[in-house]
């Protein structure tokens, strides 16, 4: 069964100047256990599509299955639990949280979940650890790289244990050494299990998906399924080339 | 969210603007000072006043001897005293509610006792004084009617008297000199204690009315039966007003005055002198209650505009809180106990202001320190509602924000 189902779907805003349609009635499957990158020029809605997906906000029209649940019968407080338990945010701009450290960035989606406080704590290391940055749990953001400072939104986005990873523009901030790292830790993520949607306007980043669902003036231009390079493969060849 | 952890973002976010949020809980802090203050200050003076009720006697009036004009010419007051011990009988026969009307005059003179002397206040007093002080021996006795009648040569000494006279003796039927005359001790009072005023009442001695007037006192008040004021006591507090304006009536009667003659005595209700205490200790009360609503109300404002900048500023916060499955209410929450937290440390700065201020007070009024743990309770409470009430509608602001919104601005 798919994991995400959308029927139609539509985010159309009413402004003073007019009416904008940002998302033109689009039907996808997205299944569980893939990787897919979302891409398109400026304007084209993929934003729009990542908010909808990740519950942050509500179609104008069409209908949205997560998991099964039909998420226009949730009211705030069940889209909060949802976004909570099943989604997993990754931002641009990371968003973290800047007098607390890694830590605790790490925790808050688990304080929203009602997880008691030793529990938290374990969780917390353990997903840093799974992004790499043990030594690094009490660091505030300030004192972390860029690269770092995604990897701890990384490990906070993961901590719940979400069945859906939602990326916009998760390496726009980033060198592309350091987006390549953060690439390799979504494929290993992905070959774990995790269901990650990214949207990208780099093609180069777009290679690294195994799907690309390309849009256009809100609606899906292409959609295919290609072979996924393998970021850690251009790692190593970058690292070699510096060494030489 | 848990309370805990809600208290805690809010503590990080309090210190982490350790200025502003003080600033902010200025008004906080000078509120509930004040609220403290004036607590301790209203029950300091109505303890004073109950104090000095007890110390004088409940229920009492004093009448003084007062103007005397002879042939035109106005006398200065005490002169010659207008007013005698009859005049305390005839009030005491004839006035209704009053339990005892007792002449005294009083002096100065030294005490000798063997080689020891003290100059010390002379009471010269009849048995209805007990009565009316409230105040009885605590060794030996009181004055027989019969002493009192034949102005006996007998004395009643103050504590502070026997202490300094006798040490640990006991002074009962020695032998004082007041005077060069011989008194016989008859008795100690009990102690009484600072007065209203500051005075030790137990640094004095006590003798029968006409010992006092012609041997101790001086003979202006031998000459006649006149004495320095009386105390009257009356059953109930409700007598007093009806009751003095019937002394004065009497009095005037008895002192053969005219229709367009003054009074040639004066008199007071004491226990009206020490409820104007009160009132005006009420009304220095009133004014720091509205000092404390005034500041309470700014201090409030203030916390609503600082949690509004606040809640601006951390606008991005709150959109990740929410993406990351904060509800509303959490949110709502969060910004509430920070609101509620910053007021209730400004409550507690200001307690211990407050209570600083309240013993400044005390000290120098020379009150007892009255700075009840009810009203600090009340005041930290108070200052935690003000957080709440204050701290509600940008707590709803930022609860009503749109997480996408919210995570857009810069
Ligand atoms: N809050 C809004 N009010 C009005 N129009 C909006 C709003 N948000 C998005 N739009 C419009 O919807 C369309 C799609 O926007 P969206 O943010 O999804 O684009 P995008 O594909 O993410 O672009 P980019 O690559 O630049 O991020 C745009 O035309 C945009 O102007
Ligand atoms: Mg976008």
């Amino acid at each position: 069964m798919a994991l995400i189902e959308i029927r139609d779907l539509a985010r159309a805003y009413e402004l003073d100047s007019g009416r904008v349609v940002a998302l033109d009635g689009v039907s996808l499957d997205i299944d569980e256990g893939d990787m897919v990158a979302v891409m398109g020029p400026s304007g084209s809605g993929k934003s729009t599509l990542m908010n909808l997906l990740g519950c942050l906000d509500r179609p104008t029209g069409g209908l949205y299955r997560l998991a099964g649940v039909p998420v226009e019968t949730l009211d705030k407080d069940g889209l909060a639990a949802l976004r909570n338990r099943r989604i997993g945010f990754v931002f641009q701009q990371f968003n973290l949280l800047p007098r607390t450290d890694a830590l605790g960035n790490v925790e808050l989606p688990m304080i929203y979940a009602g997880v008691d406080r030793r529990t938290r704590r374990e969780k917390a290391l353990r997903a840093l650890a799974r992004v790499g940055l043990s030594e690094r749990a009490h660091h505030r953001p300030t004192q972390l790289s860029g690269g770092q400072q995604q990897r701890v939104a990384i490990a906070r986005a993961l901590v719940n244990d979400p069945s859906l990873l939602l990326a916009d523009e998760p390496t726009g901030a980033l060198d592309s050494r350091t987006a390549l790292e953060i690439l390799a830790l979504f494929q290993e993520l992905n070959r774990e299990g995790v269901t990650l949607v990214l949207v990208t306007h780099d093609a180069d980043v777009g290679r690294h998906a195994r799907r690309v669902v390309r849009f256009r003036d809100g609606r899906i231009v292409e959609d295919r399924r290609q072979e996924p390079l393998d970021a850690r493969v251009a790692l190593e060849a970058m690292t070699r080339e510096t060494a030489a | 969210m848990p309370l805990i952890e809600a208290f805690r973002s809010a503590l990080s976010a309090i210190t982490a603007n350790a200025l502003r949020s003080g600033l902010t809980m200025l008004g906080i802090v000078i509120g509930v000072a004040a609220v403290i203050a004036m607590v301790a200050i209203g029950s300091g003076a109505r303890n004073l006043v109950d104090q000095q009720i007890r110390s004088l006697g409940a229920n009492l009036a004093v009448i003084t001897p007062g103007n005397v004009t002879q042939g035109g010419a106005r006398l200065g007051a005490g002169a010659a005293s207008t007013l005698t011990d009859e005049d305390a009988l005839a009030i005491k026969r004839e006035i209704e509610g009053v339990t005892a009307a007792a002449p005294f005059v009083r002096g100065q003179a030294q005490v000798v006792q063997g080689a020891q002397n003290w100059s010390t206040g002379v009471f010269a007093i009849d048995e209805d004084w007990f009565v009316a002080r409230e105040w009885s021996v605590a060794q030996g006795r009181e004055f027989d009617p019969d002493e009192i009648r034949r102005g006996e040569i007998v004395v009643l000494l103050g504590q502070t008297v026997a202490r300094n006279l006798f040490g640990d003796e006991d002074p009962v039927d020695k032998t004082v000199r007041v005077r060069n005359v011989p008194f016989r001790v008859i008795g100690v009072m009990a102690p009484k204690g600072q007065s209203a005023f500051g005075q030790d009442q137990d640094d004095a001695i006590f003798v029968p009315l006409d010992a006092g007037r012609r041997r101790v006192i001086g003979r202006n008040y031998a000459k006649d039966r006149s004495v320095g004021s009386v105390f009257v006591k009356f059953e109930r507090e409700e007598d007093i007003a009806p009751g003095i304006q019937r002394i004065e009536a009497l009095l005037r009667q008895r002192h053969r005055l005219g229709a367009d003659q003054e009074n040639d005595f004066a008199t007071r209700n004491l226990t009206e002198i020490a409820n104007t205490a009160a009132a005006s200790a009420n009304t220095l009360s009133w004014l720091l209650a509205a000092v404390a609503a005034v500041s309470l109300m700014v201090g409030g404002i203030g916390i609503m505009n600082i949690m509004l900048v606040s809640v601006t500023e951390r606008t991005r916060e709150i959109g990740l809180r929410l993406a990351v499955g904060a509800r509303p209410r959490d949110i709502l929450g969060q910004f509430l106990i920070e609101a509620t937290t910053l007021a209730t440390l400004g409550g507690a700065v200001g307690v211990a202001i407050g209570v600083g201020a309240a013993y400044a007070v005390a000290n120098m009024a020379g009150w007892p320190s009255l700075v009840s743990p009810e009203a600090i309770a009340v005041a930290v409470l108070f200052s935690g509602l003000v957080g709440v009430f204050f701290g509600f509608y940008p707590a709803r602001r930022a609860a009503a924000l749109d997480p996408i919104e919210a995570l857009r601005r810069e």
